[in-house]
């Protein structure tokens, strides 16, 4: 039986699959960034020995997680931030809810984070009352449309300059134009407003560094600094993974994030965030709060095989390149994370039953795992994610075929006479082929069937070599 | 139990299995680092005066920061007062820094200084933030400064155009030099903000077409200066 | 050398001319070949779908029947890939491993055998035609073939190799993922077969036989003129 999650998934991926026009704009964008990242890469002296590195210090910090997590907050604390381990998306919730209350916020500006979007916390503050804006703009774009992001780092991918025109005039007032420029104007204009008033900024951050006690956060606009700078209080929500152990991983890390996320160099801006405004300086929010988030992901490491799954730095490279994403489009995967790394966590993150569909809607083709810069072994997990599936109660169809299969292979005899009748009852399937009737329809639909050969090889060798 | 204690008590019982690291020849068994510095595998980085000069230029282009080698403070004035009539500037925000308080009145307007704690509105309606910067990174293009060395966090985010004005002896090749150099420069006691800038603001959230002064300055323009010849920087 | 030859079920039942091509070819070569009837399928059907248990039975009966092979050629990168890095994979912890081992350690595709086993890379084979190579995923990626097949292809007389811009496309087909979920393989092998059709090449050649049933059922639903071939097929026309 299909979970609802696996019914909305088919769904829609019926709907974008057949879309060419989404299926030319999408591929067009993709290469685009393709070309970008290529030209990136090959500046490396060595791309895959920095992959390497970059996979060796994220397992180093994986499974010494106690210790960094503990150095981290403690540096943080040490310099006056307040730091809140949440288990679950409710506490971090929570927190935050207590927090805006007891500040008396009205108004409350984010820059871009996934993490936010895991513990749907802009619906637990809209429906508290409070004003919630998204300040990078493809996230404002598709608040705007009340969507879920395409892409995690591109959430707008999926729209044209004419639909993100005709949103503005009709939620902004603004003007309609083709021109993308007058448009980002539009939505900057609109940004200042709020950046002045906004009594909380809540960010993410990309990185946590151990040693020093800073986040890191990664970022084109200038959005996330503003949001970071000029609210009395900032929040930062982060997954208890994103550490890294020491200060000079990032010289490493900014690089292969932006090479494998945007086909930069580096993004425009990296900051390293490590307390409130201090003493001697000028200006910056008077507290700085860091939630901590587990919301599972220690359950993810305590999965021996998928551990690694939690170096992700969530680039996005694995969605870029996925030829199911590129065609089902991010929207369909009803998840915060999309794509091959949304495929493999999120049925740790939210349960295997409803969510296994997804680790086998893949041809698994393996330009994923080859294409992660902190090497994760994502097709792989997908493989293991099927085994635990079928170990299912849901599963008995797929274990009874498979149980039938093993019989007939293993049983020669057996198989060659069910070829045989197969052979002689293929021109009754053509009479059917394509229609409803037809047995074969997931694959006639669209393809034309192979056709069982008159003499198969077995038959041929019998009788070249009697 | 805290929940510090709770999460930090699963960590540890999740790790007590052993897992097997990433797939490469050589590995050691606890999955420790081989010792070795990004610089092996990152881009080449150019070490001597001239070659971090002519990168730093160079990924100026690409990034489209304007950049300009100056002889003297004086053609620093001069650099200025073009901009100031090419794109109307009407009012100057900056901070303290020994360069700018010698060089910025030359400029004949008014200037909104950090240290006198303006209010967001009017450092909005200044036409350009300048400040000087920690190093400049000559593999990336990029601008290293803090919410100490730079006038706090605002300024060289907030208005249109950040101007930074910078030593050539705080060119770096690349960024583990710059992390090398904070820590040197910082560590017993961290600014609370620091950033790296790699050119001007942009988005390619539309359409991927490139648009820049997405929500930060929409021009940047670094000026190089030699240093002076008493061997202060800033 | 005695060379074993795994013939996959689908190669068997559907594209037997592939598995009489790879025979010519070691023929020609003056190898002697063993083929063993009993043996119809690698279990990468239940592996794929997750039923490790109806794998590891199928593969338990594959280990026996060829413990004693010299070295096992497949015309099939997909079927290659489950033998060299599954096998021991779903054996792991498990009694067979070892043997799981070693039968990873003698079995090639094909094209990487004749290519880096044999050092041959000219069969003397003549095709006259312009061909365009898919690399299917498994052997790209699991084996880590690409060169070979284009060596091969190099030396065959009156052949001109045109590559497709976007080289390392998967063609959809991932095993029951082309019936699980049809309009996703569909639309990734539409796209596939545009960017074959766009090298204006007569020929659509690759050394997986299972990407080539996929591309030409939706070449022949739309009635294109490029033809699907397998690279043995090409290698064996003398």
């Amino acid at each position: 039986m299909p979970s609802i999650f696996e019914d909305q998934f088919r769904s829609s991926a019926s709907k974008l699959t057949g879309d060419l026009r989404h299926r030319s704009l999408i591929q067009k964008s993709l290469k685009g960034y393709e070309k970008s990242r290529d030209e990136k890469q090959a500046r490396f002296q060595d791309w895959e020995a920095a992959r390497l590195a970059a996979a060796e210090t994220k397992w180093e910090a994986i499974n010494h997680l106690d210790k960094y997590l503990s150095e981290f907050a403690d540096n943080l604390t040490a310099r006056g931030t307040k730091v809140f381990w949440a288990s679950t998306a409710e506490d971090a919730r929570n927190y935050m809810l207590n927090l805006a209350l007891e500040k008396r916020a009205r108004t409350i500006i984010k820059s871009k984070t996934m993490t936010s979007e895991e513990i749907h916390l802009n619906e637990a503050l809209a429906k508290a009352g409070y004003d919630v804006v998204e300040s990078d703009l493809g996230e404002f774009i598709v608040q705007l449309r009340g969507e879920v992001p395409y892409h995690l780092v591109f959430p707008a991918m999926h729209l044209t300059r004419d639909e993100i025109s005709h949103l503005f005039h009709e939620k902004l007032g603004s003007p309609e134009t083709d021109n993308p420029e007058e448009l980002t104007m539009t939505a900057r204009r609109e940004m200042r407003i709020k950046y002045c008033k906004a009594d909380i900024g809540i960010s993410g951050a990309n990185f946590a560094v151990a040693e020093t006690g800073m986040i890191s956060i990664t970022e084109n606009e200038g959005n996330a600094r503003l949001t970071t700078s000029l609210p009395k209080i900032h929040v930062a929500l982060l997954g208890i993974e994103k550490v890294l152990p020491k200060l000079g991983d990032l010289a490493l890390f900014l690089p292969m994030l932006a090479t494998a996320g945007t086909g930069q160099q580096l993004t425009c801006y990296n900051s390293m965030i490590g307390g409130p405004r201090q003493a001697d300086e000028l200006d910056g929010p008077e507290e700085f709060h860091v939630i901590l988030l587990d919301n599972r992901r220690t359950q993810l490491l305590a999965d021996a095989e998928q551990r690694d799954a939690l170096h992700c730095i969530r680039c996005g490279a694995c969605l870029n390149v996925c030829p199911i994403f590129r065609n089902v489009g991010g929207q369909s995967y009803g998840t915060t994370y999309q794509g091959p790394i949304g495929s493999v966590i999120t049925p740790h993150l939210r349960g295997l039953p409803d969510w296994k569909h997804l680790s086998f809607a893949s041809s698994l083709c393996g330009a994923c795992t080859e294409t992660c810069p902190v090497k994760i072994d994502l097709h792989h997990h997908l493989l293991q994610n099927r085994r635990n599936a079928t170990a299912l109660e849901s599963s008995q169809l797929d274990r009874n075929s498979f149980r039938a299969f093993a019989f007939l292979v293993n049983h020669p005899g057996v198989f060659e006479v069910v070829a045989k009748v197969s052979r002689l009852l293929q021109p009754l399937h053509r009479l059917v082929a394509g229609s409803k009737i037809d047995p074969l329809l997931a694959w006639t639909a669209t393809r034309e069937a192979p056709i069982i050969a008159k003499e198969s090889f077995r038959q041929y060798w019998k009788s070249q070599h009697k | 139990m805290s929940q510090r204690n709770e999460i930090l008590g699963r960590i540890r019982e999740a790790l007590r299995l052993e897992a097997h690291g990433p797939k490469h020849a050589g590995a050691t068994g606890d999955g420790a680092r081989t010792g070795a510095t990004p610089r092996e595998w990152l881009p080449v980085a150019p070490n001597d005066q001239e070659g971090m000069a002519e990168a730093f230029a160079r990924n100026c282009v690409e990034l489209r920061t304007q950049y300009s080698h100056v002889a003297s403070p004086a053609e620093l004035i001069r650099k200025l007062l073009e901009l100031k009539n090419a794109e109307g500037w009407k009012l100057i925000a900056s901070h303290r820094a020994p360069i700018l308080s010698s060089i910025l009145p030359s400029v004949g307007l008014p200037i909104l200084l950090m240290e006198n704690g303006p209010a967001i509105a009017d450092i909005e309606r200044a036409d350009v933030g300048i400040t000087v910067c920690d190093a400049l990174i000559a593999q990336t293009g990029s601008i290293l400064l803090t919410s100490r060395s730079a006038g706090g966090r605002a300024l060289s985010v907030l208005p249109p155009h950040h101007v930074v004005v910078a030593r050539e002896s705080q060119l770096l090749p690349d960024l583990t030099a710059a992390f090398e150099l904070l820590k040197k420069t910082y560590s017993d006691n961290y600014p609370s903000f620091i950033t790296l800038i790699t050119g001007p603001s942009r988005t390619g959230d539309i359409e991927r077409i490139l648009v820049l002064g997405a929500h930060g300055p929409r021009i940047l323009t670094v000026v190089l200066l030699p240093d002076e010849k008493g061997g202060s920087t800033l | 050398m005695k060379i074993s030859l795994f013939i996959p079920c689908f190669i068997d039942q559907l594209f037997p001319s592939v598995g009489i091509s790879v025979v010519r070819i070691f023929e020609k070569l003056g190898h002697k070949i063993e083929f063993d009837e009993s043996i119809v399928c690698c279990g990468q059907p239940a592996f794929n779908t997750g039923c490790w248990n109806e794998a590891r039975s199928i593969a338990t009966r594959v280990l026996e029947r060829l413990q004693n092979a010299e070295v096992i050629v497949i015309p099939s990168g997909s079927c290659g890939a489950m033998i060299r890095v599954f096998y021991p994979e779903i054996f792991k912890d498990h009694p067979e491993l070892a043997a799981a081992q070693s039968l990873a350690r003698k079995t090639y595709e094909l094209s990487e055998f004749l290519v880096d086993r044999l050092g041959v890379t000219d069969l003397g084979s003549q095709f006259p035609a312009k061909v365009t190579f898919h690399d299917g995923c498994h052997g790209l990626r699991e084996l880590h073939l690409k060169h070979q097949a284009r060596q091969l292809l190099k030396h065959v007389k009156g052949l001109s190799l045109v590559e497709m811009k976007d080289q390392t496309s998967c063609c959809g087909f991932g095993g029951t993922f082309a019936v699980k979920f049809p309009m996703i393989s569909t639309a990734m092998g539409e796209v596939r077969c545009a960017s074959a059709l766009e090298t204006d090449a007569d020929f659509l050649v690759s050394n997986d036989s299972s990407c080539l049933m996929h591309l030409q059922g939706l070449l022949s639903r739309k009635k294109e003129r490029l033809k699907t071939i397998h690279l043995a097929e090409i290698l064996a026309s003398f």
